[in-house]
């Protein structure tokens, strides 16, 4: 039992972890018809919380609830993953991206799979920290919606059923990213 | 607002939200029964989220640099997969566990793939992250990424309160 956790336990490698992100797909149109995708359960929280008479977001947000059981769960499996199926080794990451992470003050990477110098309650006001994390949170539930899926909605679900708006909007998700890291983040990160 | 703009916002674009489609035949309800599979789904794909380092925000810089191979091998064979997958069903008419039959609606293109799609891009590689990590990683022990996850419940209500005056 200690062997098979221990092997659970290290980095799973792109071949296995891809397919079975792709077998999600299958998995819950057989459970119940349902399309695999995350970002929507944003707008069925709002619609929950917060609907303020907004169109967009009156409507029977009961009868997407398993959206929400199935984001519950994600979190339940961060929590399994994060304690008993942990690793302490430290994460192995591109020598360059290194390199330049350290012009910007983020050195400590450890077994942790996020920068504790930037992802940090103390962080939250600091600009750099309040434009990573509010202005990019921000951007992820609006852009996401406005585009109608994230990636799992459109990169994977969208795209194994062969709509062409899925691949416009991966295209999309690909050019913003590519711009944000290489022309962007590194300015960013210098504040 | 032009006619045609109007009838836009008012259909059903979103890809994820298939109660909403005249077709759907969703009827199941909130009972915790019904959706306990969906959380044990839920469970283990946010196993796999963390464990295949998706949820690092070092990856994700990785893959915006090309400086790693690791996330378009990790999306590249989920799609190939989950295309397979969706031909079988298809050319099968598998039916769900209860015997329903397995409906895969198709979508318009509208503006707001290009711009949305283009926002959410500016998003992921800021916070290294997008929605499926953010559950999976405020579970993994990184809580911080409850503010994260809060700024982007607000951008989704802002997206719907403003979405009638934005291009689709």
């Amino acid at each position: 039992m200690n062997t098979i956790i221990q092997t659970l336990s290290q980095p799973w490698p792109w071949y296995v972890a891809g397919p079975l992100i792709g077998l999600m797909v299958p998995l819950l149109l057989l459970l119940g018809n349902r399309a695999f995708g995350i970002s929507s359960s944003l707008r069925h929280i709002c619609a929950a919380c917060l609907p303020a008479g907004i169109d967009f977001l009156k409507y029977d947000w009961k009868k997407e609830s398993w959206n929400l059981f199935f984001v519950l769960g994600v979190v339940v499996g961060g929590v399994i993953a994060g304690t008993v199926l942990a690793t302490s080794d430290p994460i192995v990451i591109n020598e360059n991206l290194r390199e330049e992470l350290q012009h910007y003050g983020i050195t400590n990477i450890t077994s942790s799979l996020s920068p504790e110098s930037l992802f940090d309650f103390s962080n939250v006001f600091t600009l750099r920290g309040f434009v990573v994390m509010i202005v990019g949170g921000f951007l992820v539930g609006f852009g996401t919606r406005y585009a109608g899926g994230c990636t799992s909605g459109h990169s994977i679900t969208g795209i194994s059923n062969l709509q062409m708006p899925s691949v416009i909007a991966t295209i999309c998700f690909m050019i913003g990213g590519i711009v944000m890291a290489n022309f962007m983040l590194p300015y960013i990160l210098t504040w | 607002m032009k006619i045609s703009e109007r009838k836009n916002t008012q259909e059903n674009l979103d890809f994820e939200v298939r109660s909403l489609d005249s077709s759907s035949t969703n009827n199941e309800g909130a009972a915790f029964r019904k959706n306990i599979k969906y959380l044990l789904a839920g469970i283990f794909f946010g196993i796999l989220l963390v464990k295949a380092e998706v949820v690092s925000w070092y990856r994700i810089q990785e893959m915006f640099r090309f400086q790693s191979f690791h996330m378009y091998g990790v999306i590249g064979s989920a799609v190939v997969v989950g295309t397979i997958s969706i031909w079988i069903i298809k050319r099968f008419q598998i039916k769900t566990i209860h015997g329903a039959s397995i409906t895969l609606p198709k979508k318009p293109f509208h503006k707001g793939n290009v711009y949305g799609g283009l926002l959410f891009g500016l998003g992921w590689a800021m916070t290294g992250a997008c929605p499926g990590p953010l559950y999976a990683l405020l579970g993994s022990g990184l809580y911080v990424i409850v503010v994260v996850l809060l700024s982007a419940v607000a951008g989704t209500w802002v997206y719907g309160l403003i979405r009638d005056r934005l291009p689709h």
